[in-house]
């Protein structure tokens, strides 16, 4: 009876399923292809192949070039992106002492409270503080195009580095811009032409970008560490930054993981001899041949 | 892998049997290290699970109180917050700073001078914790009309310690005297409770 | 239950004869899971997976609780409270990553015990009720797994919610205001998140209980075995301690090494770069997707793309309900008297070449968009996946010519067994 009744179901099941797949293979042989052709489809690239210290279980952290992303989102990026999950105190674990962090946090301004007429005004930052966010309310940050927050950006999107790096790095003229097959854009699509505002970035998933290039000129910022700094190393040097921001505890992380691995492949292999000596007695003896 | 389905052959691969008194040392060995290791690893485990409960690092980040005492007349004090816990900023009028310094210390159960608990040229400035050293109770007298105690500085209503004008633990069952936090007085009118002296 | 030849437990040391007298507890362990419980001597380490699953229902229950100290249900500081953990807690990303690895962990454990099940006739008479108990665990454990992936609130977390909520809202007639009590609003909002947090910490004690149902419901006939045939004597079986103590620490060890090195190498290899950005409830990520342990019924909440009748949606929703239910039936769909695969030929090709790739199919469809050919595979996939648990499974256990079973497990494992009778 419960048979009778599955075999119903199972049935039922399947005619509606075979039903629907009979619609779908039908659609795509007339249209002849799988997946529509779009712009996004045929001219997104996937993220440059770029290196950063942290790569790989044995990376670490190159406090250097923190201090220069630092430096470049201090002076490029944080007119437009706040980075509220970060705060000034935690600037030591770039290297900083403390009398440096401090410093480095009163050169930023945060939002304060009057104690006497209660008005709101500002005051410098202090290490508790989290950085500031360059927009007073959600309201202004709509009206500058809603530039995301950065703290968690590099593990926010696949391949997060890379992607930050390859962005920052990708901006190109869209006249005339051809894939890796050869086909030119804007033939191939002249709908998917940048709109006035947008900015053409095939690294971007939409190939049209809201934000204009941040970085536009070798020497944009003047490190203080004296390295030069091209775009393509201000670019490297604020995702290694971002990768920081993102995940602090990144190589102490990897640090814990080896000894907790090496702990447990000893614990495994007495475990495993231990195994084979409580079975000794009921396993079966070899035969010998 | 093991081979111990039920199709188990006869020769099917097993250790050499060990028999002997030699041998059941060493079997035992082997399980007794299996076990201590695993031990080893649990107790392991527990460090993050109880470290967890400490202070996080946010709370634990050095945070300061700014507090403007140009406000404070001669004989008033205020009632302030550092780090969640009740501050008394105190100005004391000459007469309050005369009978702090007649005390003699042997009469004192914590014995430290009013010089000790206020800063060098500020002699008249009390910045105390409002926190009674003996379960925690916020003692009486920085509002005005508040019960002072029998020694004319704060009085805490819990279980009667009395504390004088320089915030001295004189009766009852205080052990100590109200702590006097870190702060420094950054110009002659601002004070920042929770930072060190330079 | 015990076997006649089961070890009585005699404590040597006065306290424990004490403690034993007033509350047997140790009694109960050492029955349960010491000497004194016998277990087939052959066993494979598709068995280690029940101990297995328990470890990491542990696991989970610890992490989840440290993390409940500093987790905060509110919509408004409930991201930002998850980035405190992993910030400024001492040992808090340690906790985060393991708590999170931990339920992926779960389900390898819990889906290789089922499939272990599923080869071995492990739900088959007499042990249909520790079969019944176990998917009611998996039902409540994938509540608990979708409710805890909500609480960080994430972009994925917020539209995960909004979709599976949504599905009430399928049900006719009484589907929207359904829909709408679950929620306790219109959309996922602050009502919602907190009720999942309240249930999340609830639910695993829940499973606790059923779980104890379970391995007791287990106790009374025994663990079955690789050859399906039932304990006959005593050299069938070996005390569980030892024996079963020993193999399942090693299998931990390897199963705690692979664990190991996702949590501390790769944290987010198994989780999604969108639950890293704030819920959102005005932008949709581009491809919503659950966590890969639900890929299977999100495949085939998904195949249904065409009204048959009853509308698509209701027929995804009705699909992926009824693929875990279908579960239960089993014991009276598969009436063959032949337990395990083993001994099983026809049973085991439909296993092995339509089961396995079917799933295989739906777990990779289920994490990719929602465009061919990854509709019509799971198109595909699914019409098996019933057509094998409501069709073939039956008619196979009809018309199958099982292969010769052995006498006894002593027979299978040493070749001969002196108890043997010639039929």
């Amino acid at each position: 009876m419960i048979r009778a009744i599955a075999i119903l179901v199972g049935l039922g099941f399947t005619a509606a399923v075979v039903w629907a797949f009979g619609w779908g293979a039908a659609a795509v042989i007339s249209q002849g292809y799988m997946v529509e052709p779009t712009a996004e489809h045929e001219f997104h690239q996937h993220p440059k192949a770029v290196s950063f210290s942290t790569d790989g279980p044995f990376g670490k952290w190159d406090l250097q070039q923190l201090q220069r992303g630092y430096q470049v989102y201090k002076e490029v990026c944080s007119a437009c992106h706040s980075l509220e999950y970060v705060a000034f105190r935690d600037l030591v674990q770039l290297g900083y002492n403390e009398a440096e962090v401090k410093a480095a946090a009163a050169e930023w301004t945060v939002p304060s409270l009057d104690p006497v007429t209660g008005e709101n005004t500002t005051r410098p930052g202090v290490p508790t503080d989290y950085f500031p966010s360059p927009h007073a309310n959600a309201v202004m940050l709509a009206a500058a195009g809603n530039p995301p927050d950065l703290s968690l950006m590099t593990k926010a999107r696949h391949d997060g580095s890379a992607y930050v790096y390859s962005l920052l790095t990708g901006y190109a003229d869209q006249a005339g811009y051809k894939n890796e097959d050869g086909e030119v854009l804007l033939e191939e699509f002249p709908d998917a032409k940048t709109p006035t505002g947008l900015y053409f970035n095939p690294y971007f998933a939409t190939l049209n970008f809201g934000m204009p290039p941040p970085l536009v000129v070798d020497g944009q910022v003047t490190y203080a560490d004296g390295t030069e700094a091209t775009i393509d190393q201000m670019a490297k040097d604020v995702s290694a930054f971002l990768i920081w921001t993102a995940e602090p505890t990144l190589v102490k992380q990897r640090q814990t993981g080896w000894w907790v691995l090496g702990f447990l492949i000893f614990a495994t292999v007495l475990a495993w001899l231990a195994k084979k000596q409580v079975w000794a007695p009921v396993t079966p003896k070899r035969r010998k041949d | 892998m093991a081979a111990t389905t039920g199709n188990a052959h006869p020769d099917a691969l097993g250790p050499e049997g060990q028999p002997g008194e030699e041998g059941v040392r060493r079997r035992d060995f082997i399980n007794i290290a299996a076990v201590a290791t695993a031990g080893v690893g649990g107790a392991a485990m527990l460090v993050p699970l109880i470290s967890q409960m400490a202070p996080s690092k946010d709370v634990l980040a050095q945070s300061t109180t700014e507090l403007d005492i140009s406000g404070i007349e001669p004989g008033m004090a205020i009632k302030a917050m550092f780090r969640k816990q009740p501050v008394f900023v105190r100005n004391l009028t000459t007469a309050e700073i005369d009978a702090a310094q007649a005390v003699p210390l042997g009469d004192l159960r914590d014995p430290q001078t009013l010089r000790e608990r206020t800063k060098e040229g500020h002699g008249n400035i009390l910045v105390t914790m409002g926190v009674c050293t003996h379960l925690g109770c916020v003692p009486l007298g920085t509002v005005e009309g508040e019960n002072r105690g029998d020694f004319g500085g704060y009085f805490c209503p819990c279980h009667g310690s009395h504390y004088d004008t320089a915030g001295r633990v004189r009766k009852g069952p205080a052990p100590t005297n109200l702590e006097v936090p870190d702060y420094v007085f950054t110009n002659d009118t601002t004070i920042v409770i929770g930072q060190e002296a330079a | 239950m015990s076997f006649p030849w089961a070890r009585q437990y005699e404590p040597k040391v006065a306290f424990m004869r004490y403690l034993d007298e007033k509350l047997p507890l140790p009694r109960l362990v050492y029955n349960a899971t010491g000497a004194g419980y016998p277990v087939p001597r052959n066993l494979s380490y598709m068995w280690n997976f029940g101990s297995l699953a328990g470890f990491c229902l542990v696991l989970q229950i610890v992490t989840g609780i440290v993390l409940a100290m500093h987790y905060a249900p509110n919509g408004d500081i409930a991201f930002a409270s998850t980035e405190h953990i992993m910030r400024d807690v001492n040992w808090g990303w340690l906790l985060r990553y393991a708590h999170a690895n931990g339920a992926s962990l779960f389900f390898v454990a819990i889906y290789l015990h089922i499939f272990r099940g599923f080869f071995y006739g492990s739900y088959k008479a007499p042990r249909e009720m520790v079969w019944l108990l176990g998917v009611v665990i998996f039902l409540l454990l994938m509540a608990t797994a979708f409710m805890g992936y909500v609480l960080p609130w994430g972009q994925m977390s917020f539209w995960a919610s909004k979709v599976i909520t949504g599905l009430f809202g399928a049900i006719p007639l009484v589907g929207e205001p359904l829909q709408i009590w679950l929620l306790g609003g219109y959309a996922p909002d602050n009502a919602t998140l907190n009720r999942f947090f309240s249930l999340h910490y609830l639910l695993p004690f829940v499973i606790v209980g059923v779980v104890i149902l379970h391995i007791w419901a287990l106790h009374i006939p025994g663990s079955s075995n690789p050859t399906g045939v039932e304990v006959k004597g005593e050299s069938d079986t070996v005390p569980f301690h030892p024996y079963y103590t020993a193999k399942d620490g090693f299998g931990l060890g390897v199963f705690l090494i692979l664990y190991c090195v996702l949590t501390f190498f790769l944290p987010n290899a198994l989780g999604h770069p969108d639950n890293y950005i704030p819920a959102n409830p005005m932008a949709t990520p581009a491809h919503i997707v659950p966590e890969w342990y639900f890929w299977p019924f999100y495949a085939i909440l998904r195949a249904f793309t065409i009204d048959f009748i009853l509308p698509a949606k209701l027929w995804g929703v009705l699909a992926m309900f009824s693929s875990i239910l279908v579960w239960f039936f089993l014991p009276w769909l598969d009436k063959s008297p032949v337990r395990s695969g083993h001994f099983r030929p026809l049973f085991r090709k439909f296993f092995w070449f339509g089961l396995i790739p079917a799933m295989a199919v739906l777990f990779y469809c289920g994490g990719a968009p929602a465009e061919e050919p990854y509709v019509m595979l799971s198109q595909v996939a699914t019409a098996y996946y019933f057509l094998h648990f409501l069709v073939i499974l039956p008619l196979v256990s009809w018309f199958e010519r099982p292969e010769p079973l052995p006498f006894s497990i002593t027979e299978a494992v040493l070749g001969s067994d002196k108890k043997a009778v010639l039929q």
